[in-house]
């Protein structure tokens, strides 16, 4: 009864800290599935037509991931370009995502106040996400507001059974909304 | 004896003489003829004619080995240029030559004779030049090569026809055996489907029976025994024996033991060939020439020039790109070995008086020894000009002219994957197999599967090693193998060489060898399955996956590591230990390690 997908990329989810325990505490929820891409396509040899049969039970689809370069880690990248494709996403015919909503769960290096026109980053988290927000517009998706945890690293145990806890907690009202 | 001592000597000496000077084999041999024959030397009898008449069968096996190049359909695909152009050349050339005849006052007759005579060129010399040029699969090539299959057909006809223009009423050849017309037409009929069904039908099991005696003598008889039981047969019903086994080629051009025939005749084809050229120049009568030689040149000349304007006047109508034209051109332009035929045929009926004759067998013999030579003037001074143009129109011939862009050696467990994965892409492959029952078998699942033992130049040559990219020697002899590769490294070149290797010590006995890649057979699926395992003991796919990959990767070093110790056991086995412990620290230390500390980075202010 999946409502939620979860498309999770991570390269190193073994040595990961705090995207693993976001991922457990989501599996644990039975509404959610955590598709873990990197698991699935260790050759970055990506099945369409699974991935898309996938899309289609789900109501949501989370992206989470950390922030690798600004960007996406690169199998997500190679999953944008293939899953989405003309005539399915957007396009003539491309209506199969309609309707269905986007949501960005991220995780940082840096701290917030590296994002900032004065920070080492020089520009808000968001404005990195504008190539997603646009994706999710075009492919006529919502695109919700972003989950970002920052300084991913540097958070404690505690720390990171709190964001784990609010993941969780807009998860399930993703889901009652629905 | 003496007689083959001379001929070979004359080959052996002249052949390779005029290679050097980029003229050719066949300008070769018909100087060595001109040389030992009784105009200059004298070193051969006065046989010649004989000589020549047992040679010509190399023409009748040429064309058998064409037929073999050219399936049916292709054939079908070729109608046009076999009936429209071949058929054109034929009848524009025999008027003007008939014109010609009647304004220096001939009888009708006699010039239509003469011009029908005239209008054929010569097989031999143009498929052989083409051939040793590589132009067969030029578009003029192919046309040309349609003319002359059209000519080789209208002779038939032209035996039938030639009797009626006699001046005293002689017999035709039809009934010369003893048959009506129709019943001959009958005879030839059943003739032809004998050989196309026999061919389909008897020939595949009689030759499965033969390659599984394992005799490679008897299978050498046979395809002999073929050729030559095709071309007697053509001659007890009066056609000619070039186009039965032309036809029979063609019946054969689907079979899998096609690479294996044709590696079986091509070394008789080439010697007959040889002979036969050599009985051409010996033949030129130099007394003729010397006591008329402005009238003969000026014949040979006129010979030449009409049959150029009307080539050129073709190939324009059936528009072939302007370089190709030019070859058409060139190479056609001779008087061909069935005017000898022809030209004794019609003495013998008196349908030509000898005095006719005789300068005209001079005459033509001189073009064709000249053929040669336009084929160098097109090559050198005309074909430059087309320089670029030809670069561009020149690209789409190659793409798909079907010809054979890997070999794949062997057809077992590994060679079925690669070819199923490389047709399946559209590449085309040819593939020898050396075992007669695999062979079957595999046939039935529709795969394209040639016998023969890939060791063998011959059959490499045959399945077109000479114009192929690359081979896979994917046979699980590593000696047969071996023994491949050094075939291909002197005799092809530029062919690029992949291996299937059993080992670490095979692929370095097949680097050293020369093969350009190789793959050691159980190395990548063993580490397939291993990766396969890690995961399902729970390792993450893709570190499972990065670790195999690192291995991969540091082993195929160690390899190569190895291969470049020139065989010097003591470095080896201190590389190998040390290998070991690198493989083993980089495993161990593990890149998610380095990756770690960059996540920390990031984190920093
Ligand atoms: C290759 C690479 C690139 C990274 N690029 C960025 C970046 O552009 N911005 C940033 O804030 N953090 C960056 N980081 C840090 C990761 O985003 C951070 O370590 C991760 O979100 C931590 O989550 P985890 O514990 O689930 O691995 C990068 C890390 C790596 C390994």
């Amino acid at each position: 009864m999946t409502k939620i997908l979860i498309i999770y990329a991570h390269p190193n989810p073994q040595k990961s800290r705090l995207n693993k325990q976001l991922a457990f505490a989501a599996r644990t929820l039975d509404f959610v599935t955590v598709h873990d891409l990197y698991q699935h396509y260790p050759d970055f040899d990506i099945d369409v037509a699974h991935e898309q049969a996938l899309l289609d039970k789900a109501d949501v689809v989370v992206f989470q991931h950390p922030i690798y370069w600004y960007s996406c880690p690169s199998l997500m990248k190679e999953w944008l370009d293939l899953v989405l494709h003309n005539g399915y996403a957007y396009g003539k015919g491309g209506d199969q995502l309609t309707g269905k909503r986007w949501l960005s769960a991220i995780s940082t290096g840096a701290d917030q106040s590296a994002y900032k026109s004065d920070g080492s980053h020089g520009h808000e988290l968001d404005q990195f996400l504008l190539p997603f927000k646009q994706t999710a517009h075009y492919c006529a998706m919502t695109f919700l507001p972003p989950f970002i945890s920052h300084q991913a690293r540097q958070l404690n145990d505690a720390g990171i059974q709190q964001q784990a806890q609010q993941y969780k907690t807009l998860l399930n009202n993703l889901y009652v909304q629905l | 004896m003496y007689q083959a001592f001379i001929f070979l000597l004359a080959a052996v000496v002249s052949v390779p003489i005029a290679k050097r000077l980029g003229l050719g084999s066949v300008l070769g041999y018909l100087l060595a003829g001109t040389i030992i024959g009784p105009y200059a030397l004298g070193l051969v009898g006065h046989n010649v004619e004989g000589i020549m008449h047992f040679a010509e069968f190399g023409v009748v096996m040429m064309l058998f080995l064409v037929g073999l190049e050219l399936r049916p359909a292709l054939l079908w695909q070729m109608r046009l240029p076999i009936l429209g152009l071949g058929g054109l050349q034929v009848v524009l050339t025999t008027v003007l030559f008939s014109a010609i005849g009647l304004l220096l006052g001939f009888a009708w007759q006699t010039s239509l004779a003469v011009g029908l005579i005239l209008a054929l060129s010569s097989t031999a010399i143009v498929l052989q030049s083409m051939n040793e040029k590589g132009l067969m699969n030029t578009e003029a090539g192919q046309n040309a090569f349609a003319v002359l299959l059209f000519q080789d057909i209208a002779v038939i006809p032209m035996l039938a026809l030639l009797p009626l223009l006699a001046m005293t009423p002689s017999s035709d050849v039809a009934s010369s055996i003893g048959l009506s017309g129709w019943q001959h037409g009958l005879v030839v009929l059943c003739a032809i489907s004998a050989i196309i069904i026999g061919g389909r039908l008897l020939l595949r099991p009689l030759f499965r029976i033969i390659a599984s005696t394992k005799l490679r003598e008897i299978f050498t008889a046979t395809a002999l025994l073929l050729v030559i039981g095709i071309a007697l047969l053509m001659d007890l019903v009066g056609l000619s024996a070039a186009l039965g086994t032309f036809i029979a080629g063609v019946v054969l051009a689907d079979n899998e033991y096609r690479h294996e025939l044709e590696a079986e005749i091509e070394p008789f084809k080439g010697l007959l060939l040889g002979l036969f050229f050599i009985s051409v120049g010996a033949s030129i009568n130099f007394d003729l020439l010397m006591q008329e030689p402005l009238v003969i040149l000026g014949l040979v000349l006129a010979l030449i020039l009409v049959k150029f304007t009307v080539l050129i006047a073709l190939a324009k109508l059936f528009k072939l790109q302007t370089s190709q034209q030019w070859t058409f051109t060139f190479a056609l332009a001779q008087g061909g070995e069935f005017c000898f035929v022809l030209f004794s045929f019609t003495s013998q009926h008196h349908i030509l008086p000898e005095h006719v004759t005789a300068p005209l067998v001079v005459v033509v013999a001189l073009s064709m020894a000249f053929t040669p030579l336009l084929m160098i003037i097109n090559e050198r001074w005309v074909q430059p000009m087309f320089v670029s143009q030809q670069d561009n129109d020149q690209l789409p011939d190659t793409i798909d002219d079907g010809v054979t862009q890997v070999i794949i050696a062997g057809f077992g467990r590994f060679g079925q994957i690669v070819d199923r994965s490389l047709t399946l892409n559209g590449f085309s492959t040819t593939v020898l197999e050396h075992n007669a029952a695999q062979i079957e078998y595999l046939r039935k699942f529709g795969h394209k599967v040639f016998y023969g033992d890939a060791s063998r130049q011959e059959l490499l040559h045959a399945a077109g090693a000479d114009t192929a990219k690359l081979l896979v020697v994917a046979i699980d002899d590593h000696e047969k193998a071996l023994e491949i590769v050094r075939i291909c490294k002197v005799h092809y070149p530029h062919l690029k060489l992949f291996a299937r290797a059993s080992g670490r010590i095979q692929a370095h006995e097949f680097h050293k060898a020369g093969v350009d890649v190789f793959v050691r057979e159980t190395f990548h699926s063993a580490l397939n399955l291993s990766e396969q395992v890690m995961t399902s003991l729970g390792l993450h796919a893709y570190d499972a996956h990065r670790a195999i990959r690192n291995f991969r990767k540091l082993d195929e070093r160690h390899v190569r590591d190895i291969i470049k110790l020139e065989g010097d056991t003591k470095d080896y086995v201190s590389m190998s230990q040390k290998n070991r412990k690198e493989l083993e620290e980089v495993l161990k230390s593990d890149i998610n390690d380095i990756e770690e500390l960059e996540d920390m980075q990031w984190g920093e202010k």
